[in-house]
């Protein structure tokens, strides 16, 4: 009915055509480490690593930058992966008992993962369970042609490869049997195929172990038992010796035992040697061994598990043996599985392994194993970002060269391994060219560090990890000299892996990151209300640090502060390496999470905020300048702090409760795959469904009042150098957005560089602004008189960025949780807005502003406001005139970690986290995308992708090559485009000739009450406000 | 007499003459019609003009009709000087010794003239027989809701707006989940829908009596709910609660307005009896409703936007407040300490960038506008 209220824009086909080159959504890659892993594989002959998920993904690794993507369909968890060596191809058992064929192809020039075919085992007719078709475990042949199926029936199943034929040749546990000596049978069943082994020489043997503890080696041609091993305990796994004369089994009472082959005795009943290399008290089993041989000397023995049960039980530990050494590794996460790279050439006598690879729920280590002393080898990707859990993140785009240097060589001195040439795992080619610009990931951490690493390119490599706590006195400090005690005792543990997940002290969490790229100037702020002040140093240096209180409560009295306490700083010199060196240290009192940060290196400030008020600070000459309280008489809530009992135990109580519920559900659902009774949960979930209709959910319409909880909060702060005394004389402001709508300019008396030291700066609150709506501020931005954003400090002093324009009239952009408002400066009056909430009943997240560059034209580029709401999607706003350009789809909504925790960089990309420990990275921009460019060569006897039915879906294809593709239009277009700015096209953002006709940017009245002008001064106000009105016909304020 | 003084100008096409009496003094000045500023202004002007700053006034206007009504709320001083022709004639009383009951509807009937209407007012002696109970005169007297565009809507369908008025009682009502019966082409088809499921009691919802549980919610400020989820149309809501319009289908389709099933043409006026014009025209500028009559645009006039959008802006600058602080403290603390704020018009939309003043009054306001800027001096907090 009054949709024509809402007129929809795009009827430009110049400006949709502009719009096409320069904004195209595509999510290109995953930083980090798999969320999850479930299944690991390794193709020697192509140096590639498959890791597979709990979610279904499956990953493929080899050189750094090479990487794929795979998704199944069907949202279950890998359960193994095996390739098919030197095929590129490989197959992956899920769950669901279903096996799927993979095959890396090659398109438009580069090799991506598609899914062939897939097969599901049929269930034996007659046989009521379905369980007992369940794969237990896959051999695939060296000559790739056949593939064995153990399952949980026992039998034994063949397919052929590549088409997944199931082959009428199955082997059953009754075939076995009769060659069983009778003793052994007992009337039981030899239970599931617990490993399926080929014989390392002779092709045609494989080697079965059965649960029970049976192995035998069958001979598939002629059909026989070749020889039986009579175990008597439960075997877990199977490995041969290369020689093929003998093979180790490992069992679940923590034992491994070696057998010999013989050709002579067909049935062996004792092995040569069994060991429990934990005993003699109980231990867990050895869920799986593996057996090297080498040149020099004895044998390499690696297995997981077999920890003594009472004490240890709870490690996860692998366990390396050679003659005398011993190390068991201990990590923090569980054991998924683990690899030897080692020479798989016929040819060779020993199998000489060189690294080990181990693959943890958390995290990926690889281990020399030729080295002595067994050291670890830094993964260039695969990182695990969640060693200690992301608190927060900021990027930092086109880093200067200079200080790209000093973090890498500050990182290079802290661990000195960090190259990575002998990575082992390097096939395939990276095509990506190398980037054009560095760039800078920094992560938060609860253990209060902050970890840099490389973005640059496809794969996110550690720079540098910086430490907060060393500055204070915390509980944990002990925990070192422990550690060494344990060094002594039996089993030899070694700590390996950096995944930590507990945390000293909750309140050394960092919360707030702000830096200054070309000053090497760095301030981090935490949990606790500290604010550390940190400059790039190349030496060594101790020193003490300075300690400053903030009062931010004033003298508001009727406050106390029942969370936790201020971090006590260390008192005497701490000792510093090269790297980023603390040199104040700001404490906030009362000592509330910082929740605003913000640098100015030029000036020697920062701001910083808390629930309760905000701060300015100079560093230089350490001294508080400024402290304003922002608290509302009524917010009691914000003095309670994060530890508070009051809060609201009934909300956490029914929070808990409709958590418990949810989780039932969604267990069910998972419950019902292969369960006969699932209609009838089916019935009952719908049942449930119902209920849950009886009593809806209820929202209330209440608008916003001023003493919500929480409303001191202190959004966001902002430096600029900007109009906001009078239209004449601009200089050093600082804006300050509150979490209830209010905004507070300050102007500052900054001295000049050389009196720095004996002026001290002064703040003179300049505005304060209340926005009638009073949704939180999300974010503050002051624009030149072109619209732009104003450049970063020292940006235009070192030539690096066009100065911003001083003559035109600046204005703030002040983005709030509902609305982008854009007022006029000095005057605050508003200009344009959008009311995104009102329209779309979405409410923004996050908000960043960046620059986005024309595929078609370098020269051609657009500043444009990007919003995240809190439905996940990505509305992108033309700045100044603020209007919605395009809109898509990211990240789900109800993933709200995902959606908090969402970085936007200056070039139009952005990061979000998928899982703790995984960053997807995606492209709002048609010109800057980083993607992985890779191209694996293999050579395969018979290609399948030929006939394959369909193209399934493939995660890594899903970004356009527009820059390929337009390449051709490049000209017309560049025409097009001049002619269309030439012309005062209505949908430009940059022209607000428009705005009337824009009826999302209704204008409003502002009543900036001005008390302070002389006569002379109203009357020069008068003249500007002629000029403004003198400007393009549509600034209407009325 | 009136008729006498009046000077035919181009002038006083967009100027409001102003003719105030306060006892036996007269005192002469002019308003603009388009940009009449607010009440308390007014008042304060009055006070000045006629030299009484501290003196509590009832201030009365005769309308066209020649009743007596009060000027006390920015929305019947607007539709005061919207409806002068172009002689706008002002009472002032003192309030101690005001005569409520000369206003009304019938002082028409009982005197005729506004001269006798005066007489009244200039003798309040005279009429001894008046009761003494006091029956104060209603202070803030706004609508609370209406209904509107009854004319576009179908018959079954209804649309509220509400006023908040930027008051703190809150909008009161729940929303909820639901399905609702929808006929398509291919029959009767459950959709999801948003429904009102409870008001509190004494809220601004349900004092209007328009809106009911279970009237199901299709549009909020124009925008369709359907396919929006329960969450989205909460934080609409709440993003448009200065301004509400809500157009809904009432569960009780009983009360609806029954139109006239005459043409075209008349049905629009029998729509608009339903609307509450009165309330609505305190409400816009009348110039804008005189070239817009529709109804469509009546919603969206920007006017309205602005009154309830403004932005709170206060200024504190060091440098002017050092100056003029110490003067400015003692006149208010000695002269006038109970005047409310005054903003002439000259600076009140200073956005504008017009000289917004006639040319008889011009000089009294650039006057009268120092002054008043001095006397807020002290006062960083200004409410608007």
């Amino acid at each position: 009915m009054m949709k024509f209220r809402f007129r929809r824009q795009g009827n430009d086909p110049h400006r949709e055509k502009i719009k096409q080159d320069l904004f195209a959504f595509s999510k290109t890659v995953e930083h980090g480490f798999p969320n999850q892993p479930s299944a690991l594989a390794y193709d020697p002959k192509l140096q590639l690593m498959a890791i597979g998920t709990k979610s279904g993904a499956i990953k493929i690794y080899g050189a750094p930058g090479v990487e794929m993507t795979g998704l199944h369909k069907d949202t279950a968890a890998v359960t193994q992966i095996h390739f098919l060596y030197g095929q590129g191809r490989m197959l992956s058992l899920l769950d669901d008992n279903t096996i799927h064929l993979w095959e890396i192809v090659q398109r438009e020039n580069r090799s991506h993962l598609v899914e062939l075919h897939s097969f599901n085992l049929p269930g034996r007719p007659g046989i009521e369970s379905t369980s007992a078709t369940r794969v237990t475990v896959m051999l695939l042949k060296l000559s790739c042609d056949l593939l064995a199926l153990g399952t949980e029936g026992g039998g034994v199943h063949f397919l052929e490869l590549p088409t997944l034929t199931l082959l009428n040749k199955s082997l059953f546990q009754d075939e076995i049997m009769q060659s069983v000596p009778e003793e052994y049978k007992c009337g039981k069943s030899l239970g599931p195929v617990e490993s399926l082994q080929e014989h390392p020489q002779d092709s045609d043997k494989i080697l079965i172990g059965y649960s029970r503890g049976l192995v035998v080696l069958w001979d598939l041609n002629s059909r026989h038992v070749v020889n039986l091993f009579l175990g008597k305990q439960q075997l877990e796994s199977l490995v041969w010796e290369r020689s093929g004369n003998s093979f180790v089994s490992s069992h679940s009472d923590g034992g491994y035992m070696v057998w010999a082959v013989s050709s002579s005795n067909p049935c062996t009943h004792d092995p040569i040697s069994s060991t429990i290399p934990y005993g003699p008290f109980p231990c867990k089993a050895v869920n799986k061994i593996l057996w090297r041989t080498t040149e020099l000397g004895a044998p390499l023995v690696l297995f997981s598990g077999g920890m003594p049960r009472a004490s240890y039980g709870d490690r996860h530990c692998l366990t390396i043996l050679q003659d005398s050494s011993h190390v068991t590794l201990d990590f923090t996460s569980r054991v998924i599985d683990f690899f030897t790279i080692h020479c798989t050439d016929k040819e060779k006598e020993f199998d000489d392994p060189s690294a080990l690879v181990v693959l943890l729920e958390e995290e990926l280590v690889v281990i020399d194993l030729q080295m002595a002393g067994w050291p670890t080898v830094p993964a260039p990707y695969l990182a695990p970002l969640h060693s200690s859990a992301i608190t927060c993140s900021c990027h930092i785009s086109n880093v200067p060269p200079k200080l790209w240097e000093r973090v890498i060589s500050a990182g290079q001195q802290q661990c000195p391994l960090q190259n990575y040439e002998n990575w082992p795992i390097c096939g395939g080619k990276n095509l990506a060219p190398d980037p054009k610009q560095k760039e800078l990931l920094l992560t938060g951490h609860e253990d209060g560090t902050v970890r840099f690493w490389d973005a640059s390119g496809v794969s996110l490599k550690p720079l540098y990890k910086l430490s907060t706590a060393s500055i204070f006195q915390t509980d944990c400090d002990h925990n070192d000299s422990l550690m060494q005690a344990g060094e002594e005792e039996w089993p030899p543990f070694r700590k390996v892996g950096c995944f930590d997940p507990y945390s000293d002290d909750p309140r050394l969490g960092i919360q707030k990151i702000s830096v200054c790229k070309y000053s090497g100037k760095l301030v981090v702020a935490g949990t606790a209300g500290q604010v550390i002040v940190m400059v790039l140093s190349d030496e060594k240096s101790d020193h003490m640090i300075d300690v400053a209180t903030v009062d931010l409560l004033q003298d508001r009295e009727g406050f106390t502060w029942k969370g936790h306490d201020r971090l006590p700083p260390k008192s005497g010199s701490v000792v510093f390496a090269p790297g980023f060196q603390p040199v104040v240290l700001v404490q906030c009192m009362p000592p509330a999470a910082v929740t605003a940060v913000t640098l100015h290196a030029e000036w020697n400030l920062i701001a910083f905020g808390t629930s309760h008020g905000f701060g300015l600070f100079d560093y230089h000459r350490r001294n508080p300048v400024l402290a304003r309280c922002t608290l509302h008489p009524n917010d009691s809530l914000a003095m309670e702090g994060p530890l508070s009992r009051v809060k609201s135990l009934k909300k956490s109580l029914r929070q808990s409760f409709r958590r418990i519920r949810k989780s039932r559900v969604s267990g069910k659902k998972r419950a019902v795959v292969y369960s006969p009774t699932s209609k009838v949960q089916e019935a009952n979930a719908q049942l449930a469904e119902h209920d849950a209709e009886v009593t809806p959910v209820q929202r209330r319409i209440e608008p916003r009042s001023a003493d919500d909880s929480l409303s001191g909060v202190v959004r966001c702060l902002c430096f600029a150098d900007t109009f906001l005394r009078d239209g004449t004389h601009h200089g050093p402001t600082m804006w300050a957005g509150t979490n209830s709508g209010s905004v507070y300019a300050y102007a500052l008396d900054v001295p000049s560089q050389e009196k720095f030291s004996e002026q001290s700066v002064e703040a003179l609150l300049g505005k304060e602004i209340q926005l009638m709506h009073r949704a939180p501020v999300v974010s503050i931005a002051v624009l030149d008189g072109r619209g732009n954003p104003l450049p970063e400090p020292y940006e235009v002093s070192r030539d690096l960025a066009k100065a911003p324009d001083m003559q035109g009239s600046h204005s703030v952009l002040i983005t709030s949780e509902e609305q982008f408002k854009v007022f006029m400066l000095p005057k605050v009056s508003a200009k344009t807005k959008f009311k995104l909430t009102a329209h779309e009943g979405c409410r923004v997240r996050k908000v960043a502003l960046s620059n986005f560059t024309s595929v078609s034209s370098e020269e051609y580029s657009e500043n444009a406001l990007v919003c995240l709401t809190n439905l996940g999607d990505i509305h992108v706003f033309s700045v100044p005139a603020l209007r919605p350009q395009v809109r898509y789809d990211c990240i789900r909504k109800e993933d709200i970690s995902g959606i908090a925790s969402c970085v936007f960089t200056k070039t139009g990309q952005g990061f979000y986290l998928i899982s703790p420990s995984e960053y997807e990275r995606f492209s709002l921009s048609a010109r800057v995308i980083t993607e992985p460019l890779c191209r694996v060569d293999v050579e395969r006897p018979h290609d399948l992708s030929a006939h394959s039915p369909t193209l399934p879906p493939q995660a890594n294809g899903t970004h356009k090559t527009q820059a390929e593709s337009k390449a051709a239009e490049t000209e017309e277009l560049l025409y097009e485009m001049r002619s269309a700015l030439s012309s005062p096209v209505l949908d430009s953002p940059n022209s607000s000739a428009d705005i009337t006709l824009d009826t999302t940017g209704e204008l409003t009245v502002e009543d900036v009450k001005d008390f302070l002008m002389t006569v002379d001064e109203a009357e020069n106000n008068f003249r500007n406000i002629a000029e403004e009105d003198g400007r393009p016909p549509g600034i209407l304020i009325n | 007499m009136n008729k006498n003084h009046r000077v035919p100008s181009n002038r006083t096409l967009n100027a409001v003459e102003v003719k105030s009496k306060f006892g036996a003094e007269f005192r002469r000045f002019s308003l603009e019609r388009s940009k009449p500023g607010r009440f308390d202004e007014f008042y304060g002007l009055l006070q000045h003009v006629h030299r009484i700053p501290n003196v509590d006034l009832l201030v009365g206007y005769a309308d066209v009709h020649g009743d007596l009504l009060p000027i006390n709320n920015d929305d019947n001083y607007h539709k005061a000087i919207s409806m002068a022709a172009p002689l706008l004639r002002l009472f002032l009383q003192r309030k101690e010794e005001a005569d409520y009951s000369a206003f009304g509807t019938d002082t028409v009937t009982r005197k005729k003239t506004p001269a006798a209407l005066a007489a009244v007012l200039l003798r309040p002696d005279a009429n001894k027989k008046k009761p003494p109970i006091i029956i104060s005169l209603p202070k803030d007297f706004r609508p609370v809701s209406s209904i509107i565009d009854v004319d576009i809507l179908p018959e079954t369908h209804r649309r509220v707006r509400l006023y908040k008025h930027g008051q703190e009682k809150p909008l009161g009502f729940y929303i909820r989940d639901g399905s609702s019966v929808r006929v398509t082409p291919q029959g009767l088809e459950k959709v999801p829908g948003i429904f009102i499921s409870r008001m509190v009691p004494g809220g601004l919802a349900e004092s209007t009596g328009l809106l009911a549980v279970n009237d199901e919610v299709l549009e909020v400020n124009g925008i369709e709910v359907s396919g929006k989820s329960l969450d989205q149309v909460t934080d609409m809501m709440i993003a448009n609660s200065h301004n509400l319009i809500i157009t809904v289908k009432p569960a009780n389709q009983r009360n609806n307005v029954v139109r006239n099933s005459g043409g075209g043409a008349t049905s629009g006026s029998s729509g608009r009896s339903s609307d509450s014009s009165t309330s609505f025209y305190g409400y816009s500028t009348p110039g804008l409703m005189a070239m817009t009559p529709s109804h469509i645009i009546q919603n969206y006039e920007p006017d309205e936007e602005s009154e309830e959008e403004e932005d709170l802006v206060i200024e504190a600058d060091r440098g002017a407040k050092l100056v003029l602080q110490a003067g400015a403290r003692a006149t208010a603390s000695t002269s006038m300490p109970a005047l409310p704020r005054y903003e002439p018009h000259l600076d009140l939309r200073t956005s504008n960038g017009t000289m917004a003043s006639s040319a008889s009054a011009g000089s009294l306001n650039a006057h009268r506008g120092l002054e008043g800027r001095s006397l807020e001096e002290d006062g960083t907090v200004i409410t608007l």
